[in-house]
């Protein structure tokens, strides 16, 4: 099934689109006129009868944690394939086609294989989960996932006794993705986990959000979620999945050692170097709210970790 | 049209009448917007500046500082070129501007981003390179803005006046670094500044070593 989000959109969505456009005319009678802007518009809920309902299990919510709106998971992304810019991947990705799609499973297992996504994901039962998400940047959201747990696909391939780490590597096509024609990152981008972590029931291996098929900025169709991890870790458009014995590279890391690591667990104690960890902004909220050891994930996940110094291991 | 016609032409043309005003108007315009969009996104849940209205006004400000230095600095060059004489004197409005937009980056980082946590601001002060480069650049412009006046120039005494007012070339060079440090990964934008800022000065430059080749020894 192709995934054509625009007309997708057009048909559920009519009314928040078309106040997202009103928003936008808005904004440049505004420039011409100065004053009189608060005047209401479009309030950041409306139309919620029309946004799609969060569904799913809420795995580590605090009790004031409320699912961050549609918009604003679908319209606020770090995916530099497709443009440095926040409001970039939902723009530059609106045509790209994740379909036909085979994932690679390979390294050190006992099955490796080439499948197409289909295949991929049909001995799994797909969930629905809400998790907390927390981006490097200090911001963070809500954001109800549907997905297969990783460990389920790595079972299956059957790690060997070396396999110690797992390597994920989204697709490489300039073509398709114009970030990749400019050298702001090196491509294509890779992630890691260690196997322990890749084989954590909270990993997920996201094929959606909202009980929807994962929007293309949202790293369509197949994307890791790591929700004790720095966003960053959640790489996207996964081709490769290969399980290898030395901790692989990671991109951030690769781009600048001094201000991203390989384990990037959200820790409110260890300051990125050019800003605070302690805080951070959810969207749609004005306060700023307490950063959360392991993102609020610390009973699950905190023993993977136990005796390490997470200072030297950011 | 020869060459020469063209430069008479252009030198013949004049300030258009209420220029002084219409430049005010203009200049507060990107102010007003990021004042509205961030009230309102704030207040009313509105998404006129997304779905981050503090960074994005944060950031919209910090650009317009820029700008409005770039603008400063034009003013002489664009001068010299046309021979609108007439510009000069709102090259002290531009400056100003400058000073304020930087006044509003400043706040808007201060009470909406930091929300006034005293450790924060102190430990962002002491601690982050980006940051105390972008308060020398703020620090720096205080001296100008309250010297910017005709009473000022008088007490100051010209000399004095014009050697004070060279940190109207540091300033940039602060704030541009300021940007380019506090960028993750693409530099484009804060290059583009650079390269602005460097066209300005090379001209300057450039025209300070005709003069003196051109001076009798
Ligand atoms: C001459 C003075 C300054 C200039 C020209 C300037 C300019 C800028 C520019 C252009 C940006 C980036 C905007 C973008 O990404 O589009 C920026 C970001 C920023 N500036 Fe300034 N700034 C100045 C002073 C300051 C001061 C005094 C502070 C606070 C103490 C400050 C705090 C910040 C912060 C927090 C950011 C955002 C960084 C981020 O989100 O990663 N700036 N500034």
């Amino acid at each position: 099934m192709l995934i054509r989000r625009a007309d997708d959109l057009r048909s559920s969505d009519t009314t928040p689109e078309s106040l997202y456009l009103n928003r936008r005319d808005f904004l440049a009678a505004a420039g011409l006129l100065g004053a009189g802007l608060v005047a209401g518009f479009a309030p950041r809920d409306a139309g919620a009868m029309q946004e799609p309902q969060a569904v799913g299990k809420p795995f580590g919510l605090q009790p004031d944690d409320k699912p961050t709106p549609w918009k604003d998971v679908t319209g606020y992304n770090n995916f530099y394939e497709f443009g440095t810019g926040k409001e970039d991947p939902a723009e530059y990705a609106k045509g790209f086609v994740p379909r036909p799609w085979t994932v690679q499973v390979d390294g050190l297992v006992a099955k490796s294989g080439q499948y197409q996504l289909e295949d991929f994901l049909k001995p799994s039962a797909v969930e629905d989960r809400i998790y907390r998400h927390r981006c490097v940047e200090a911001w963070s959201m809500v954001i109800p996932w549907r997905g297969i747990p990783l460990a389920d696909v790595l079972k299956r391939a059957q790690p060997s006794s070396q396999a110690k780490f797992v390597e994920f590597t989204t697709l490489y096509d300039p073509k398709r993705m114009p970030g990749q024609r400019s050298g702001v990152l090196p491509w294509p981008y890779v992630e890691g986990l260690r196997l322990d972590e890749a084989m954590h029931p909270l990993t997920l291996l996201a094929t959606g959000v909202y009980g929807r098929d994962l929007p293309n900025q949202n790293g369509a169709p197949l994307r890791l979620v790591v929700p004790w991890k720095y966003g960053f870790k959640g790489i996207k458009s996964i081709v490769r999945i290969r399980l290898v014995d030395k901790q692989p590279r990671n991109t951030w890391n690769e781009a600048n050692p001094q201000e991203y690591g390989f384990y990037s667990n959200v820790n409110p104690e260890v300051d990125h170097p050019r800003w605070s960890q302690a805080k951070e902004r959810r969207i749609g909220e004005f306060l700023r709210r307490p950063t959360l050891m392991f993102n609020g994930y610390k009973d699950q996940v905190a023993s993977l970790y136990a005796g390490m110094d997470l200072r030297k291991n950011f | 049209m020869d060459g020469s016609t063209f430069r008479t032409r252009l030198r013949a043309v004049r300030e258009p009448r209420g220029f002084t005003p219409l430049l005010a108007v203009a200049a507060c315009v990107p102010a007003v917007v990021a004042v509205a969009a961030m009230g309102s996104d704030i207040l009313r849940d509105t998404r006129f500046f997304g779905s981050n209205p503090i960074k994005h006004g944060e950031h919209f400000l910090g650009d317009w500082t820029l700008r409005f230095l770039l603008l400063t600095l034009a003013v002489t060059p664009v001068r010299q070129l046309t021979g609108w004489n007439w510009l000069a004197k709102h090259r002290r409005t531009l400056g100003l501007f400058a000073f304020a937009y930087v006044m509003l980056h400043w706040l808007t980082y201060a009470l909406l981003d930091v929300q006034l946590d005293w450790g924060d601001l102190t430990k962002d002060l002491a601690k982050r390179p980006y940051i105390m480069i972008g308060m020398a650049g703020l620090v720096c412009m205080m001296p100008l803005a309250l010297t910017s006046t005709k009473g000022m120039i008088r007490r100051l005494g010209g000399a004095r006046w014009n050697r004070l007012h060279r940190l109207a070339y540091v300033v940039p060079v602060l704030g541009t670094i300021h940007f380019w440090m506090s960028v993750k990964k693409d530099v484009t934008e804060p290059l583009l500044y650079a390269l602005g800022f460097a066209v300005l000065f090379a001209w300057r430059l450039a025209r300070r070593s005709r003069r003196a080749a051109a001076a009798p020894a």
